[in-house]
């Protein structure tokens, strides 16, 4: 049994979030899906309402603060990520935009990405396609092909679910899981301070 | 040890009166805190080179060879000069006359410049940053060196039978230093050569200095130049100091506040605890800089900056007595007393002619010259 490390973005700003409700039901298919298939999970989970002042400091001097490097560092660590944002104005919010714009631009390449978004009605669905999606094919990560949104009547089904939501995310953990589960042990991000793998010396006769 | 003052050549409104000196006014402030530099006993003034406002900077060796002529003892450097859209021929003409004017009191530190902008109003293209670093430097090296130069890169126009005049004062090319804050391509490029590594060391959390620094002395020792803790490096700080460390918050708060590069961000209390800033008293200061030697290792150079964000320069030339009364001699002794043996100083001038065996009279003098026809030795007869 191999451990994998999920973690878990979640953009949602009011306490109760459905955006962390939904990235909650999103962990729990996807920990069972790994576990279905004989992997254990680690869960992180990353409130970026925690980091909103971190974030805007970030964006100022460059480099992120002690709180915010931890959250970076588990996400760019991580076997695979769950990424659930609000919509606002037809796209995730600025605080998840800002979160991924302060990350190593190779930090998720060839991730496995889950992708959820929450809105108040489902005429913000497809943001999910054409706004999230895209950043993270800009990233070179994986994304599985299910992405879940879920609106304000979604919550309404038995059990506080739709039985159609709770179909989407098992059916995306499911695809979350397929991945993280076939991946060899979390590749670790390039050392940029290894040694290089070219002498300066032919570098310099080669340019 | 080597302490000195690096300044960015900045004109900033001063936040608590809303003035901003003239261009005039800021290189004249400029000379008299190189002046200043000079008078309270620390060793090294290095400028910024820049081509765009807020910035006064663009003509470093105009500028250095008026404060030669001022000053007798101090190093004149940069931090940093172009090594990307100067032309490498303009720069190993110009310092090497600084060096004659200067008797050797010269040294440069190389970098690629803060703004994308600046490439192309130069002719060349930011993407191309490192390898005209590489290219630019390994001409500028050959000219230094090599009386007569034939050579073809990528990026300029050939040489054929060049000869960069004057040559370097007694046959020896000023030391060199590059200064990177995040690329280990250019921590690289000084451990080959075994030139000196300079870190800002002051917009990033020590951290990271660290690894820049263990990187370019692990390879420093890989290419031969001696043993890892003998590498040669400098580290930027910044600083604003009052006796009472209270007031010197107080003071410099209004500043950092609205910085141009960290103002609107985190707090002066997160700020200094996050970076190197200090921010206090004369004592708060030598103990933080101390420190640095706990993470960077014996280091050879210490610049601070301090004439930046709008303090008004009799501000500045305050600071400037502070570090000279209080801090840099205890610092000058405390470093001292824990350096060992085997770790050298930086090379200066005296210290590299003495290596190379002595000066010598390096003039190239042309076979014939070009007005009158005649070789010097005919001129002479």
């Amino acid at each position: 049994m191999t451990t994998r490390t999920l973690a878990v973005v979640s953009a949602g700003l009011s306490n109760p979030s459905s955006t962390r409700l939904l990235a909650d039901r999103l962990t729990a298919a996807t920990v069972a899906a790994l576990r279905a298939r004989g992997d254990d999970a680690t869960v992180e989970v990353v409130e970026l309402r925690a980091h909103a002042r971190d974030l805007a400091d970030n964006l100022v001097t460059g480099f992120p603060n002690e709180s915010l490097r931890g959250a970076v560092d588990t996400v760019s660590g991580a076997d695979g990520l769950i990424a659930v944002s609000p919509i606002f104005s037809a796209s995730f919010s600025g605080l998840f935009k800002t979160f991924f714009d302060v990350l190593d631009k190779e930090a998720l390449v060839g991730k496995p990405v889950l992708l959820g978004a929450t809105a108040g009605t489902a005429r913000h669905s497809l943001a999910l396609e054409h706004a999230m999606r895209p950043l993270f094919a800009y990233l070179r990560a994986v994304t599985v092909p299910t992405g879940v949104f879920a609106a304000s009547e979604d919550w309404a089904g038995a059990g506080g679910v739709d039985r159609a939501l709770a179909d989407r995310i098992d059916r995306a953990a499911g695809e979350l899981a397929d991945l993280v589960s076939g991946r060899p042990a979390a590749a670790r991000p390039v050392d940029p301070f290894a040694d290089p793998t070219t002498d300066f010396g032919e570098l310099l006769r080669g340019s | 040890m080597q302490f000195g003052i690096f300044s960015v050549s900045d004109i900033t409104p001063d936040p608590t009166t809303g003035r901003a000196p003239t261009e005039a006014e800021r290189i004249k402030a400029m000379v008299t805190i190189a002046q200043k530099v000079e008078e309270v006993g620390l060793d090294v003034f290095a400028t910024g080179e820049h081509h765009n406002p807020p910035f006064v900077m663009s003509s470093p060796t105009t500028y250095l060879g008026y404060v030669a002529a001022k000053t007798s003892t101090l190093l004149l450097s940069t931090a940093t000069t172009l090594i990307t859209t100067n032309d490498p021929v303009k720069i190993a003409e110009d310092y090497a006359m600084l060096q004659h004017l200067a008797d050797g009191r010269v040294d440069l530190m190389m970098g690629r410049g803060n703004t994308g902008p600046v490439y192309p109003w130069f002719g060349k293209d930011i993407r191309d940053g490192i390898e005209l670093a590489v290219e630019n430097y390994a001409l500028l090296r050959q000219l230094w060196r090599e009386d007569v130069v034939n050579s073809e890169g990528k990026f300029r126009t050939p040489l054929q039978g060049f000869t960069s005049t004057p040559r370097p004062l007694d046959g020896v090319p000023p030391f060199v230093w590059h200064g990177s804050i995040r690329s280990p391509q250019i921590a690289e490029q000084a451990a080959y050569y075994g030139d000196g590594f300079f870190h800002n060391h002051i917009f990033w959390p020590p951290e990271h200095t660290q690894r820049m620094v263990e990187f370019y002395r692990r390879r420093f020792e890989h290419y031969g130049h001696g043993s890892a803790d003998q590498a040669i490096v400098g580290l930027g700080g910044q600083v604003f100091m009052r006796k009472n460390s209270q007031d010197a918050v107080t003071e410099f708060r209004p500043y950092f506040d609205v910085a141009p590069v960290y103002g609107h961000g985190p707090s002066l209390e997160e700020f200094s605890s996050q970076t190197p800033l200090t921010v206090g008293s004369p004592q708060q200061v030598i103990e933080r800089t101390l420190g640095f030697r706990d993470y960077v290792g014996d280091y050879q150079r210490q610049l601070f900056l301090i004439d930046h964000a709008g303090l008004p320069l009799k501000t500045v030339l305050e600071q400037l007595d502070l570090l000279g009364e209080e801090v840099v001699p205890v610092l000058r002794k405390e470093f001292a007393a824990l350096k060992p043996a085997h770790v050298p100083e930086a090379p200066t001038h005296a210290s590299l002619v003495a290596a190379a065996g002595g000066a010598r009279d390096a003039t190239v003098y042309a076979a014939t010259d070009s007005v009158t026809g005649q070789a010097a030795a005919e001129v002479e007869a």
